[in-house]
């Protein structure tokens, strides 16, 4: 059964008040997850998230069910998702999939840190991110669904493992390697729940009430709350807006300000640095799959030429900390 | 010793990118015409620039490590250098030789990149 007659047949069960569905398309080209639109017969705005049929999840990604779940939870104590309105089940014939709600505002970081549109909402921004990472960190852990746990020097481990595997030299990530390791922080003495993606791109801004909706929860795990904190502040999102280091739009003190509690910058900066040493390992990985012929794109093969933006701000930080 | 791609590899992606038939209206097509005109862009600064790049990076290598041999060579002997601990990520030559090898990189592959405007300024809070 194809995508667009199942919503059809799935709408009743949506709403008492819709017969069918309409104006189904799909949004994103991601080969990993499948993204539509949709509206119920009654006008409601939609979106699906489903997995293609036959693809397998990427290593670390959540089901989709969990995404769900999690959603839910973390909706529970007050920070702003897309309320999940049903989670799909075999007799839905959509596979692994769930239903949310459809916001209305703008994802595209470029657009969010220069478009006068959003000039209103970018003051507020940093700290309003503080705030929602706080409601997501403070979600109970008790009764999340199956969460990977992980620290500091396991994620330096686990990228030193795929860099030396890729067998890249790249001097700047030696240097970075052994730098990081030695300033890595102990875990948390309590693991919270880690959105692990939270930065431009998954926050759903709206011109007039700012951020409505935290979007893309297949990385979430177990961690250290400074992960989600130092991850919005990696340069690569910030759109050319370099002097504003949290996502382009505002500065660390609203961050931590925003965020409450006893949170140190240098362990936000450490998690930074550590996003771009990732970002880097992934943009070789991406090369990587054009290297085996895996995916011969052009798009995969520029993306390794980004390596060198990650180096460059890891460069930055090293002098910084010299 | 510029790599992931390599200039050869990424003149091999353009070629069969600019072999493939587009339909009208597709609008990856038209996203993947873009990528493709920057990595034409890559692949001119990397002929005007990478020689002299690469001879500079060179002769900073033989003056850190001490030993003369091809770049190539001389990278790894670095990279290796770092990961045994024999070279301290945050000592002063090192970080001048990465600096200058960051520059010279990010002037190629992305010159519009913030990092580099950062980089080079000092009171930089990034």
């Amino acid at each position: 059964m194809d995508v667009v007659t199942a919503l059809n047949l799935l709408a009743p069960r949506l709403s008492p008040a819709a017969t069918g569905a309409r104006n189904a398309r799909r949004l994103s080209g991601g080969a990993s997850l499948e993204t539509w639109a949709f509206d119920l017969s009654d006008g409601t705005p939609l979106i699906l998230r489903r997995r293609p049929d036959g693809a397998l999840p990427r290593e670390t990604a959540l089901p989709l069910a969990s995404e769900a779940a999690l959603i839910r939870a973390a909706a529970a104590s007050g920070a702003p998702t897309p309320g999940v309105a049903h989670i799909c089940e075999p007799e839905d014939h959509l596979g692994e999939a769930y239903v949310m709600l459809r916001l209305e505002g703008e994802t595209l970081g470029r657009r969010i840190v220069r478009d006068d549109a959003f000039a209103t909402v970018r003051p507020g921004l940093a700290r309003r991110c503080g705030h929602v990472l706080a409601q997501i960190h403070a979600t109970p852990t008790d009764g999340l669904p199956p969460l990977a746990t992980s620290d500091a020097r396991g994620e330096l481990a686990r990228y030193e493992g795929v860099y030396r595997e890729l067998a890249a030299r790249r001097p700047i990530l030696e240097a970075a390697f052994r730098w990081l390791g030695a300033a890595a922080p102990p875990p948390p003495e309590r693991p919270v729940l880690v959105h692990g993606d939270f930065r431009n791109g998954n926050l759903m801004i709206h011109p007039d009430h700012g951020l409505v909706g935290v979007l893309d929860w297949e990385l979430a795990h177990l961690g250290d709350p400074a992960e989600d904190l130092g991850w919005i502040c990696v340069n690569s999102w910030r759109f050319g807006e370099w002097r504003k280091p949290v996502g382009g739009f505002g500065d660390y003190d609203e961050l931590l300000a925003g965020y409450g509690g006893d949170i140190a910058l240098d362990r936000v900066r450490f998690w930074q640095a550590l996003g771009s040493l990732k970002w880097a390992v992934m943009c070789l990985m991406m090369y990587q799959s054009f290297a085996t012929g895996a995916d011969r794109s052009i798009e995969r093969a520029m993306i390794g030429r980004r390596t060198s933006e990650a180096e460059i701000d890891l460069v930055t930080l090293m002098e910084q900390a010299a | 010793m510029i790599t992931h791609p390599t200039a050869a590899e990424l003149g091999q992606a353009v070629a069969a990118f600019d072999a493939e038939a587009a339909s009208p209206g597709d609008a990856r097509h038209v996203f993947l015409s873009r990528v493709a005109d920057n990595a034409r862009a890559i692949l001119a600064r990397e002929a005007a620039h990478g020689a002299r790049l690469e001879a500079e990076a060179t002769e900073r290598l033989v003056g850190l490590l001490g030993e003369t041999d091809d770049v190539e060579t001389l990278n790894a002997r670095l990279c290796d250098a770092l990961e045994a601990g024999r070279l301290a990520p945050l000592d002063a030559r090192v970080l001048a030789h990465l600096r200058e090898t960051a520059i010279a990189q990010i002037a190629i592959d992305q010159p519009q990149y913030g990092g580099l405007a950062a980089l080079l300024d000092a009171g930089d809070r990034a």
